[in-house]
Parts: C-alpha cells; structure tokens; sequence
C-alpha cells in the first residue's frame, strides 16, 4: 500500500473517532496538534487503525510518534 | 458504583505474605464490606459493585482449583462470597463484568498493550457491553422493566404448524428436533415462575391451539402457564392491543416473540415500542441469541411474583363476570372484597419496594424506593407506612397498594407516595385507602393531609385522584383536605383483620 492510501485511511479513522468532517492532516502534522486529540481518542484512534489494517502495535511504540509520518512508518513496517 | 479491577486485585494479590494468601478472598469482602458501609453510613444510595473477571495467573495450572492459597481459587471465592453478601444487602447490586468475559472471551475482553500505555483495564470492544450492562441494572431500578412476554405457538414454542401437521406431528420433546422447544418452554417457564408473564397470540382456532397444551405428554407449558390465550384469526397488533387492555401495563414493558419476519414487521409498526427480537431463522438458535439480548433484567424480586400469573387470572375470572352485571355497584357489593391493612414490615418491604419500582401509571410521585431505603422509613417516627392486600371471591391479588406518609408538622400529614398495582383499578380501592389516610390522620392527632402530584410520561391516570378524593388545590400548588370536612367515602371493600 502506498503511504499516500495509508494516509488517507488514517484520516478517515480519524475523522471518524474525532466527529470532524473536514481536518487538515499530512505527514508533517504533530499528533498533538490535531484538534480534539487526547490521551482516549489517540487509544480509539490506535484500536482504529489495528483493526483497519489488521496489525498489532507493540505497546512501545504508542510513546514514540511525535508525527503523523511517524504512524506511517510504524503502519508499513507491519505490511 | 464501584469497579475494582481483576489486574489491580491480582497486583494485591501478588504483595500478599505468602502464608496468609489462604484468607485473601476473606480479607477482600471484608474490605468491600466496610467500604459499602462507610457509603452508607454518608449517602443513603444504591451501589452497584462489578465482581472480577477471571484470570489465571498460571502459577498452578490447572491444580491452582485443588490449592486453596492460588490466586484462581481466590479469585473464585471472592466472586462467589460477593453474591452472598450481596444476598444479604439490600441496595447492592452486582454488576456482572465475569459474564461479560465469558461472553465475549478473555481476548477481547482484555487488551495488554493499551492497559501498559494508559491503564486501561477493558478494551475498547468491551466498553459498550460494560456500559450496557450498568445501564440494565439502571434501567431496572428505575422500573424499566419487561413484565410480559406475548408469544406465537406455531414455529416459535414447538416445531411445525399444529393446524396443518396436528397433535403428533409437532416438534417438541423427543420427536425431530423436539428438545430445542423443549429446553426453549422450561426457560420461559422459568421466566413466568420470576413473575413475567406470558401471554399466547396466535393465528389458530382457539380449539386447534389450545390442544397441545393441554393433550401432549411432553409440553412443558400448560393452560395454567399463560395468563391471556388468543388464538383467532383477527390480526396480531389487534389481539395484542386487546392483551395490553387486559394487562394493563405500557407496550415498552412487553416483549414479543414471533418466528415469522412479516408479523414481526407489522407488530413493529403497530407498536414501536414493544421489544420484537429479530429471532434467528434457525430454531436451534432461539435460546443463545434471546439469552445474548438479557432482556429480563431486574433488580427486585418477591414470593408474590410466582403467583403473577395467577393474579391475571384471577383478574381475568373478574372481568367476564363484570361484564355480565349491568350495574358494577351490585357487582362489586357481590364478589366479597376484603382488604388487609398493614404498615410496612420485613415480610412486605421487598414486594413494596418492587411494587414502588414497577408502579409507572398508578403512581402519584413516582419516587423510587429500594428495600433499604424502606427499611429505613421505619426507624423513624416522622413516617407511617401502610400496605394494602386485596382478596374477593376470585382470589387473591396479593399487595397491591402502598402509601407513604411524610409528618410536615404536628397538623400536616404529607403524601409523599401512593402507588397501586393497576390490576385492581375501579374498584373503589382509592376511596377505601383515603378513608384509611384520614383514620390514620386523625389516630395521630393530625388536621389535614397533603399530597402532590408529580406528573410523568405515563401516570396520567392519577393526574385527577386527589381532586377526585375532594383535596383542593392551594398556592404552593400542593393539594390539601382538611380532616373537620372530610366525609367517609363509600366503597364495598371490608377491612380484614
């Protein structure tokens, strides 16, 4: 899957636990600066993308994404 | 509501001396009681407390159920003394979370790496079941309740079509996939046993219908188990409406049960809000999926509720003979009704309190009370309590009213509950219980009483009592009756003593 279509997927999940229609989100967005964005969306959002792409995240990884390109690193690792 | 989890249990567990690992579960209700007694102690509520999960730490395998001082038999121990201390505490209720996780599955249920990042001792795929769980046990309190279930015969309580494969044909016991049916009649038995009451709806001769139940050797349910029996060829929603009539209980207290897709639909139409499960095609599956919808939640039970069934009957034997008197005054002189009068005790505080939680027309204020709360009306002497019984020449219908009075002050005696049981309107109960008010009223040196009525979606049937009982309306928008003017309302039921 090109990181282009993970992106766009992730912000659908996104959109989705976060209730927005319209969020503006690349690569280089901070996880932190997204509106709505705290400690329970991030675990829906996480559980979201687990299910969406039939991965598991190793419960390390949740501390180290500072950017949305960060999520998609840990997505394609796991392809 | 208090939820401590199995994790966090485990994590005690694990700090525990060695040698007294044996007394964990003893020391851990003992916790839990001073807890619920500290609660009580400040705030006069209900608790809702969640038993534990399972979850074996796999030090002995399976022999951990032969060593008493494993965390696995521990951890039973305590679920299991939870429900006997919840036995013997009124105003606690357990919140199943273990049935949850037998449900679903330890898998789902938990889910190790958000617990490490965020403590999160459920998954997110177990919240919802978690939060409806609470919910039921919620609603139930708050008398939302299922109190019938309407049942089709042909299909949904035996197998095949009685009219068209006749009286030996039909799937129920040993013949073809007979037991099904078999184990689906003693759930609903049980279920008419805890006070819910069936009733049969079905597109039958009366005659054709009522065969099996009283000419197979291996039906489980019987005549005497339903208290209406419609068999007709009218349509469902107008048998149904006629059931309700007889029942006199809200559509959203009943639950219909129909194999067939399109009576479902109409009867849905006809009747938002009469729960109709979508049973599964296969009626091997009747049970798993009626049992995964836990509709038959409640919170109180009684000795009476056995002999609902009974009541309606009794109800029923009434009503046909009243139909053939022409003026009800000499038909309710003729049937012979006594009351008996009581004040609340321990045998009828958890019939009151389950009266007080299901009464949602007959109920002047609507408030809701549990067993303890009652119980606690009793040490005080600023409250009277009254229950009511009622027999007649049909029967008896049980407790089917109580009053709670409040003292304002040394003239004014409050109504602060009155709730009746609707199976025994127009009766002339009401008069007989506000000539027991006023005895009662002016026993205690009292000069006039006092009421309100708190209106709800659904208790507009007592919206005009008290002006009908002769209160009058003051400004602090109560209703007042002045003992001096009070005159002794006639009705044809004796006191029994």
């Amino acid at each position: 899957m090109k990181r282009a279509e993970i992106l766009s997927q992730i912000i659908d999940i996104i959109s989705v636990i976060l209730d927005e229609n319209e969020i503006e989100i690349n690569e280089s967005t901070r996880l932190l600066d997204i509106d709505g964005w705290d400690s329970l969306s991030m675990i829906q959002i996480v559980v979201g993308i687990e299910k969406q792409f039939k991965i598991k995240f190793k419960s390390l990884e949740y501390n180290t994404w500072l950017l949305i390109s960060d999520l998609i690193d840990a997505i394609e690792s796991k392809q | 509501m208090i939820f401590e989890s199995t994790h966090k249990l485990l994590q005690k567990y694990n700090k525990c001396p060695e040698e007294i690992r044996g007394g964990f579960a003893t020391q851990t209700i003992e916790r839990i009681q001073q807890i619920t007694n500290n609660l009580r102690s400040k705030v006069n509520s209900t608790i809702i407390y969640c038993n534990f999960v399972e979850e074996d730490d796999c030090v002995f395998g399976q022999f951990a159920s032969k060593v008493e001082d494993s965390f696995v038999f521990q951890l039973r121990k305590i679920n299991y003394q939870l429900q006997e201390f919840s036995l013997i505490t009124s105003g606690f209720y357990i919140c199943d979370l273990s049935s949850i996780q037998n449900l679903i599955g330890r898998e789902r249920y938990w889910d190790a790496p958000i617990y490490a990042n965020t403590e999160m001792v459920l998954s997110l795929d177990a919240m919802p079941y978690f939060a409806n769980s609470v919910l039921k046990i919620i609603n139930s309190l708050l008398g939302r309740v299922k109190k019938c279930i309407i049942l089709d015969l042909d299909n949904t309580i035996w197998g095949g079509v009685i009219g068209d494969d006749g009286i030996d044909n039909i799937q129920v016991g040993n013949f073809g996939i007979g037991k099904v049916f078999t184990e689906f009649q003693y759930w609903l038995k049980k279920l008419k046993q805890r006070g819910v009451v069936l009733a049969v709806c079905s597109k039958n001769s009366d005659d054709i219908a009522k065969d099996p139940f009283i000419n197979h050797p291996e039906m489980v349910l019987r005549l005497t188990d339903i208290a209406i029996f419609i068999a007709n060829w009218e349509s469902k929603p107008e048998n149904i409406n006629t059931i309700q009539k007889k029942l006199n209980i809200g559509f959203d207290s009943m639950v219909f049960l129909d194999d067939n897709p399109y009576e479902r639909e109409i009867v849905r139409q006809s009747f938002p809000d009469i729960t109709i499960p979508d049973l599964p095609e296969d009626p091997a599956l009747y049970l798993d999926f009626l049992a995964s919808l836990n509709l038959f939640e409640v919170t109180s039970i009684a000795n009476e509720d056995s002999q609902r069934t009974n009541y309606y009957q009794t109800q029923e034997n009434f009503n046909s003979t009243l139909e053939s008197f022409s003026n009800v005054n000499d038909f309710l002189k003729s049937i012979n009704m006594c009351a008996v009068v009581r004040a609340f005790d321990t045998y009828s505080i958890p019939r009151v309190a389950q009266l007080s939680q299901r009464s949602n027309q007959f109920n002047l204020r609507t408030i809701r009370y549990t067993e303890e709360q009652l119980h606690s009306l009793l040490k005080s002497n600023e409250w009277f309590t009254l229950s009511f019984n009622l027999e007649d020449k049909f029967g008896d219908n049980g407790l089917i009213a109580a009053i709670i009075l409040q003292r304002i002050d040394s003239f004014t005696l409050f109504i602060d509950s009155w709730f009746m049981s609707c199976r025994v309107l127009k009766r002339g109960m009401e008069d007989f219980i506000m000539n027991t008010i006023v005895n009662l009223a002016r026993e205690n040196g009292f000069e006039k009483i006092q009421g309100e009525y708190i209106q709800t979606e659904k208790n507009l049937i007592v919206k005009d009592l008290l002006s009908s009982l002769g209160f009058v309306l003051i400004p602090t928008s109560l209703w007042e009756c002045k003992l001096i003017d009070y005159v002794e309302r006639e009705n044809h039921i004796k006191l029994k003593t």
